[in-house]
């Protein structure tokens, strides 16, 4: 057999997108894993009390990479749901369900954490402002894109319907990034960098950055694992996937 | 470093219910997550794999 080019879409391919998901997926693990060590590490046990928040201000190192996972993630999806709708790419397809579950709990996570910060620092686990109000709306739409996808029979007309939805619901995501503006004055990350000294601020930022990287592994990670389920489940029929379950390629 | 025992640590200076139920559930999730995903994938191997028996015998 001779060798063929490699182009573009060549991992696009489900056989080879498998296999090199497949390659992939031990090194994201690793990634996610040693990050997050040194990130919880750094957050718990070099970065200080804070000034104003006590210790309290130590579920930034979670909140904030989840919130930045759950819009990411979601732009991402529409992304994908929408070059699988415009160009009829499965494999494009099948990523943004794959996305969505796990967007889906970054969005609660981060209205979690959130809450669990609100309540010693606001004194309240929730309020109706611009941005709680509009993640919880990001919520809404990955469950609304779950739920549509799984509730058409037909693939096709399924992965079509939730790439409309997916696209018009990108519109919430600048709403939440640029809501910060609106409630400044409360906001806590801006609380934090304007309040502590530079050097506190430091640690604290590095801190937050490794578990966003942390976080951004494991959904690589995950979402590669999904997509392959989705290849199997879906190409069940084709050569390829015998091949697979013969273990003639890497399962 | 802030802590000068676990109890210390664990406390939280006094906001451990709010660190640790966010940090619980957290890591509740990001564990549940993987692990159903690899059972779903199980799944569809042994789908797959009865599949390509039965078109084989067929």
């Amino acid at each position: 057999m001779t060798a063929q080019p490699l182009r573009f879409f060549s991992f696009a391919a489900p056989s080879r997108f498998y296999a090199l998901a497949g390659r992939l997926l031990p090194l994201f693990w690793v990634m996610a894993v040693v990050l997050s060590a040194i990130g919880l590490y750094i957050g718990f046990f070099v970065a200080p009390t804070d000034a104003t928040q006590g210790d309290a201000y130590r579920i930034i190192f979670i909140h904030v990479p989840a919130a930045w996972m759950s819009m990411l993630l979601y732009l991402v999806m529409a992304f994908w749901a929408g070059i699988g709708w415009a160009f009829n790419a499965r494999t494009a397809a099948m990523v943004a369900r794959a996305i969505a579950p796990t967007g889906a709990m970054f969005t609660f996570l981060a209205l979690w954490t959130g809450a669990f910060w609100g309540k010693p620092t606001w004194g309240t686990y929730w309020v109706w402002d611009a941005r709680i109000t509009t993640e919880l709306i990001l919520l809404f739409l990955y469950l609304g894109y779950i739920a549509l996808v799984n509730a058409i029979d037909d693939v096709k007309r399924a992965d079509q319907a939730g790439a409309l939805l997916a696209i018009v619901g990108s519109v919430n995501v600048p709403i939440i990034y640029f809501s910060v503006a609106a409630v400044s004055l409360k906001n806590k990350s801006a609380k934090i960098s304007t309040t502590a000294a530079p050097k506190m601020a430091s640690t604290m930022l590095a801190a937050m950055l490794i578990m966003t990287f942390a976080f951004w592994a494991y959904a690589f990670a995950v979402v590669f694992m999904r997509t392959r389920t989705l290849l199997i489940e879906r190409e069940s029929h084709t050569a390829w996937v015998a091949q697979v379950v013969e273990r003639k390629i890497p399962g | 470093m802030s802590w000068n025992s676990a109890a210390e640590f664990f406390a939280m200076g006094g906001y451990g219910l709010y660190v640790w139920s966010s940090y619980g559930v957290t890591a509740a999730l990001m564990l549940a997550e993987p692990l159903l995903a690899r059972q779903r994938h199980g799944q569809a191997l042994r789908e797959a794999e009865a599949q390509t028996f039965t078109r084989e015998t067929e």
